[in-house]
C-alpha cells in the first residue's frame, strides 16, 4: 500500500468519525435543514468534476465531465440556497408578528 | 511540493474544517444559519482553490484547454442557475423533493467521475491496481443507486409516482437478480477485469436497482429512504476522492456519509422502526394487517360540528395544537396559525406539539410553522409538552394519527407499540381533524378516535381550520 492510500485512507477514517460526532448531538427540530446542509457539502464533488473536465481530451469524455460539472454545481447552489431559505424562518422574533397584507401566496 | 501547491492544500484543509465547524453550528437554531453560511464559505474556498490549481497548471494537465474553460463555465453556469432557480422559487412544502433533487445530482456527478475515470484507464490499456478498481466500481455502484433511486423518491413526494409502496410481480426476484450482477461484476473487476462492456452491465445494473430499491417503498417512508442516499452520495463523493486523489473530496464526502447514516437511523428510531424493515418495505401491508386484527378499538365515534369545536376552544384556558403529515399535506400551516392567533387574541394559551416526525420529514413542521410566522418558543417538543397534556382543557390534532396512537403505549400487540407518542389522550378533551376514518400510514386503527373525550371534525384540515377560525371569531 502506497503511502498515499494509506493517509488517505487515515483521513477518511477520521473523518467518518467525526461524522458520527457531528451529527448525534442535533435536535430533531433542525433534522430537515441539516440534512439539506449535509447535501450541500457533498457538492464538494464539483471539485472533482471541475478535475475531469480539465484532462477530458476526447468527445466522450468532455460530455461526461460538462453533465457532472453541471449537476454538482446544481447540488452545490441550490443545497446552500434551500438550507439557507430554511434557516432563515428560525431566525428570533423580538415583536409579534404583523400579519402581511397579500405576502402570504407561498402557502 | 512548490509552494503553490502547499497553499492548495492548505486551503482543502481550510474548507475540510470549514464543513465541520458549519455542520457543528448547525446544531443549535440561534447558530445554524451561520453554520450552513461557513460551510457555503469553505465550499467557495476550495472551489476557488481548485481554480487556482488549474490555472497555474497543477492540475491533471499543465496547459488547460479553451474547451476545458468552456465546459467547466458553461456547465457551472447551467447547473448553478438551474439550482438557484428552482432553490428560490420552490415552495416550502415542496422542498423535500428538490433536496432529494439535489442529492440525486451530487450521486450523479460522483458517479460520471468514476466512469470517466475508468473509461479512461481502460483505453489506456494499463492494467487497474486493486486501490484503483475498488474505489471506482464501488463509486459507480452507490452513486447510479442514489441518482436513480433519489429521482423516484422525489417523484413519489411530488405525487407523480403513486405513493403506495408498487410491487410489481418478480419485482422482488429483480432487485435480488440486479444485486447478484452488481456484485459479481465488482468482484471480476477486483480481480483486475477491464471489460468496458461488463462495466457498463454493472452501471446498468446500478441503475435500475435503485428504482427497484425505491419503488417498493411507501410514501411516508421517504424522507428515512432520502436520509439513507444522502448518506450514499457522501459515500459515493468520499469513493470519487479517492478516484482522482483529492483530500477535500474524501473528507467532505465521508463526514457527510457518515452524518447522513446517524440521521438516517434517528429518524427511523423516532418511528419505531430499523432502517432494514423500511427499505425491505412491506410495512401497512402484511404484518401490519395482523396487528390491527389483534387490537382493533370498539366504541363509536363522535363527530363534532366546528361551531361547538370553535366554542370548546375559544373558552378553553390552554389548547395544545398537534399538527402532522395532514396539515403539511394540506398546506395548512398558514390556516393553523390564523386560528391560533384568534384564540390568542381571546387570552388562550396556545403551543404547539411537534412531533419529531410530524410533517414529511423531521423538524419539517417546525419550518412549515416558522414559515407561517408561528412564534418558535410555542413549538414544543415531544418530550417538553408530554406532560403539559394533563393540564390542557383541549388538545386538537389536525391531521395526525399514528403518533397519538395510545396503542403505542398500551397494546403490546400493536405493530407501533413502544413508538414514542404524543400523549394527547390526557388532555381533558380532545377534537381532532381528519379527512375520514382512514387509518395512517402503519395501516392500524387508532383507539383515540372512540374515545369519549373525542370530537372528530370530517374536513380536509385546511377547510377545517378556516371554519373553525370563522367560527371563533363569529363568538
Amino acid at each position: 500500500m502506497s503511502p498515499e492510500l494509506l493517509s488517505a485512507l487515515t483521513i477518511f477514517v477520521l473523518a467518518i468519525l467525526v461524522g458520527f460526532e457531528v451529527i448525534s448531538k442535533v435536535p430533531a427540530t433542525l433534522h430537515t435543514p441539516l440534512m439539506s446542509g449535509a447535501n450541500s457539502i457533498h457538492g464538494i464533488v464539483l471539485v472533482g468534476a471541475m478535475l475531469i473536465a480539465v484532462a477530458a481530451d476526447n468527445p466522450l469524455s468532455q460530455l461526461l465531465s460538462f453533465v457532472a460539472v453541471a449537476f454538482a454545481a446544481m447540488n452545490v447552489v441550490g443545497g446552500y440556497v434551500v438550507t439557507d431559505r430554511m434557516l432563515q424562518m428560525f431566525r428570533k422574533r423580538p415583536a409579534p408578528p404583523q400579519p402581511k397584507a397579500g405576502g402570504e401566496g407561498q402557502g | 511540493m512548490s509552494a503553490l501547491e502547499t497553499l492548495i492544500q492548505l486551503a482543502y484543509l481550510v474548507a475540510a474544517a470549514c464543513f465541520v465547524l458549519g455542520l457543528h453550528r448547525m446544531n443549535s437554531p440561534a447558530t445554524a444559519r451561520n453554520g450552513n453560511l461557513l460551510s457555503a464559505a469553505g465550499m467557495a474556498v476550495a472551489v476557488g482553490a481548485t481554480v487556482v490549481l488549474i490555472v497555474t497548471g497543477h492540475g491533471p494537465v499543465t496547459s488547460v484547454s479553451p474547451v476545458a474553460w468552456v465546459i467547466i463555465g458553461a456547465g457551472v453556469l447551467v447547473g448553478g442557475g438551474t439550482g438557484l432557480y428552482s432553490a428560490r422559487t420552490v415552495k416550502m412544502t415542496a422542498m423535500p423533493q428538490l433536496v432529494s433533487i439535489f442529492n440525486a445530482v451530487g450521486g450523479g456527478a460522483a458517479a460520471l467521475i468514476a466512469i470517466d475515470d475508468f473509461i479512461r484507464l481502460v483505453g489506456q490499456g494499463a492494467s487497474i491496481p486493486l486501490e484503483t478498481s475498488i474505489p471506482t466500481v464501488l463509486d459507480v455502484i452507490i452513486g447510479s443507486i442514489t441518482f436513480t433511486g433519489s429521482i423516484i423518491a422525489a417523484g413519489k413526494l411530488q405525487g407523480l409516482i403513486p405513493g403506495q409502496p408498487i410491487i410489481l410481480p418478480g419485482s422482488r426476484l429483480l432487485t435480488l437478480a440486479l444485486a447478484v450482477v452488481a456484485v459479481f461484476g465488482s468482484f471480476y473487476f477486483f480481480a483486475g477485469g477491464a471489460s468496458l462492456p461488463v462495466f457498463f452491465l454493472v452501471l446498468a445494473a446500478a441503475l435500475v436497482f435503485g428504482v427497484t430499491m425505491v419503488l417498493p417503498i411507501g410514501g411516508a417512508d421517504m424522507p428515512v429512504v432520502i436520509s439513507l442516499l444522502n448518506s450514499f452520495t457522501g459515500t459515493a463523493v468520499a469513493m470519487a476522492g479517492f478516484v482522482i486523489d483529492n483530500p477535500v473530496l474524501i473528507i467532505a464526502g465521508a463526514l457527510v456519509g457518515a452524518s447522513g447514516a446517524i440521521l438516517t437511523k434517528l429518524m427511523a428510531d423516532a418511528m419505531n422502526r430499523s432502517v432494514l424493515n423500511i427499505m425491505i418495505g412491506g410495512f401497512g401491508t402484511g404484518d401490519a394487517a395482523a396487528g390491527a386484527a389483534a387490537g382493533g378499538p370498539s366504541g363509536s365515534v363522535r363527530e363534532i360540528g366546528a361551531d361547538d369545536a370553535a366554542i370548546q376552544l375559544a373558552y378553553a384556558q390552554h389548547v395544545i395544537i398537534v399538527p402532522g403529515y395532514g396539515l403539511a399535506v394540506a398546506q395548512a400551516q398558514h390556516a393553523v396559525r390564523e386560528l391560533a392567533e384568534q384564540l390568542e387574541s381571546r387570552g388562550v394559551d396556545v403551543s404547539y406539539a411537534i412531533h419529531p416526525v410530524a410533517g414529511r420529514m423531521p423538524g419539517h413542521m417546525n419550518v412549515l410553522l416558522a414559515e407561517a410566522n408561528v412564534p418558535y418558543p410555542q413549538l414544543k417538543e415531544m418530550d417538553d409538552i408530554n406532560p403539559e397534556f394533563e393540564r390542557a382543557d383541549v388538545a386538537l390534532v389536525v391531521g395526525a394519527n399514528d403518533v397519538t396512537n395510545p396503542a403505542a403505549r398500551t397494546n403490546p400487540a400493536s405493530p407501533i407499540y413502544g413508538m414514542p407518542i404524543l400523549d394527547v389522550d390526557r388532555a381533558k378533551s380532545i377534537i381532532v381533524i381528519k379527512r375520514s376514518m382512514r387509518p395512517g400510514y402503519a395501516g392500524i386503527d387508532n383507539e383515540l378516535y372512540v374515545n369519549p373525550k373525542t370530537g372528530m371534525l370530517f374536513a380536509d384540515a385546511k377547510d377545517g381550520l378556516a371554519a373553525l377560525t370563522a367560527a371563533v371569531k363569529a363568538l
